[in-house]
């Protein structure tokens, strides 16, 4: 049987690209914000471009914030998804999920350091993962103007001026910060992964 | 650390590529989809694709466009040309856009780079500037390069990132068309007096050409358009080579 892929849906920016992205396998995905499908899926996706208050406002108004760190299958958050999974982010002083015991701090732009962090970078994958090995070192893509800072539970890291956490793993919660529906046959590959992952 | 990118851009109209572009290996090398695919493959890191349709049927085929290659390439794409009002970005934007791009109509009424970014977060807004050295000033051309402004170029792209653009894309239009390089010291002041990434464009014609840009023009991006075309330079050449002068670059 196929395996069912619930996408929160929370009226983040360019959604769609995952949408598209799952079409590549062989799995039901659903767009939804209903917390009977999210909780029945088989894993969750969390994606998301925005700004974090906004999104945090949106997910209280539909009881999401207190439905996603209850989630029992594997959850995967992407990008916005990732920083909203953290305790807190310096983004309009926004309290987060408080699911990964992580703050969220901004980029200062300094010694020719452009922000937003926007392009192509490395993960370092520390040892014992769920993401092949032979994905060290490989270029994803990335756009954000805020960071995870390193943590114990970071399994990739990545060097923009300072090292932040690009990939984090506590228990059933996933997450990257760069845009694994963005980053071309890797990015695909990471998302795999996760489809791959045996609850 | 953050490679630099190379950026290939296709002009479209009515849905379909112009200028004869002539690929062996395609089916149809008027579809945008099926030439950015194979760019894509070939290693490059980001499409732009500049719609210079004049139609009012340019909405319509513009997000289908943008659906078509968000359907079919997984990394990130700009779509530009004719953007003018949020009600455009918008759906461009669940159509799969990553980015806008926006020129003339920022031009003209400036606010719309605040509202923009407001809207839909800096980072999806590219603000496309055209400028020329007259007289050894750098002055903002509209309407595809055809009107002069009178508008400072520096002071404008100064402007535009502090009213939210999240990415500058400077073409010279002495250099475009001319295949003798980039405007070297034009990108490195911008680049130098900005804290957003500088996009390169106008004048690579050859492997030099964008190491130059990489390094004494400090571009984040480097942008060029009928050199991959007409195969006058290989994409994965480019990033071996720059990649051997010790540029970060994706390979």
């Amino acid at each position: 049987m196929k395996q069912t892929i619930a996408v929160i849906d929370y009226n983040a920016g360019n959604v769609q690209s995952v949408m598209f992205a799952l079409e590549k396998f062989e799995i039901d995905a659903i767009l939804t914000d209903d917390h009977k499908i999210i909780s029945t899926a088989d894993k969750v996706l969390f994606p998301g471009v925005g700004e974090a208050s906004t999104t945090m406002k949106f997910l209280k108004d539909r009881g999401l914030d207190t439905l996603i760190p209850s989630l029992q299958q594997p959850v995967l958050g992407i990008c916005l998804g990732l920083q909203l999974l953290c305790t807190h982010s310096e983004e309009n002083d926004t309290t987060c999920l408080g699911i990964l015991p992580v703050q969220v701090k901004r980029f200062i732009p300094h010694n020719g350091l452009k922000v937003p962090h926007m392009g192509w970078n490395q993960i370092h994958l520390t040892e014992n993962h769920w993401i092949s090995n032979e994905l060290k070192n490989q270029y994803v893509y990335f756009v954000h103007s805020y960071y995870a800072e390193l943590n114990e539970y970071a399994i990739g890291i990545t060097d923009y001026g300072i090292k932040f956490a690009s990939i984090i793993q506590k228990d059933n919660f996933y997450a990257t910060q760069f845009h694994l529906e963005k980053s071309g046959p890797i990015g695909l590959k990471i998302l795999e992964s996760f489809l791959n992952l045996k609850h | 650390m953050l490679a630099k990118r190379i950026i290939a851009c296709l002009d479209i109209k009515d849905g379909r590529t112009v200028k004869g572009i002539n690929f062996l290996e395609l089916r149809d090398a008027g579809d945008p989809v099926e030439l950015g695919k194979l760019y894509s493959e070939q290693g490059i890191d980001e499409l732009v694709f500049l719609d210079i349709t004049a139609t009012h049927e340019k909405r319509k085929t513009l997000s289908a466009l943008a659906r078509s290659v968000a359907k079919n390439i997984n990394i990130p794409f700009t779509i530009g040309g004719g953007v003018s009002s949020l009600e455009d970005a918008q759906i461009l934007l669940e159509s799969g856009a990553d980015k806008i791009s926006i020129n003339s109509a920022a031009v003209k009424n400036p606010e719309i780079i605040d509202q923009l970014a407001l809207e839909f977060g800096s980072q999806f807004v590219v603000l496309a500037v055209d400028g020329r050295l007259v007289n050894e000033s750098w002055e903002v051309y509209i309407a595809g390069g055809r009107i002069a402004t009178g508008i400072k170029m520096f002071d404008w792209v100064r402007q535009a990132q502090e009213r939210g653009a999240g990415e500058i894309l400077f073409t010279s239009m002495n250099h475009d068309g001319v295949k003798n390089g980039f405007a070297i010291d034009a990108t490195r002041r911008i680049s130098e007096s900005l804290s957003i990434p500088v996009i390169a464009s106008g004048g690579a014609g050859n492997k030099e050409h964008f190491a130059e840009v990489f390094t004494n023009g400090k571009a984040d991006a480097g942008l060029a358009a009928s050199i991959f075309h007409y195969k006058e330079i290989e994409i994965h050449d480019l990033k071996s080579y720059l990649s051997k002068l010790g540029i970060p670059i994706r390979l």
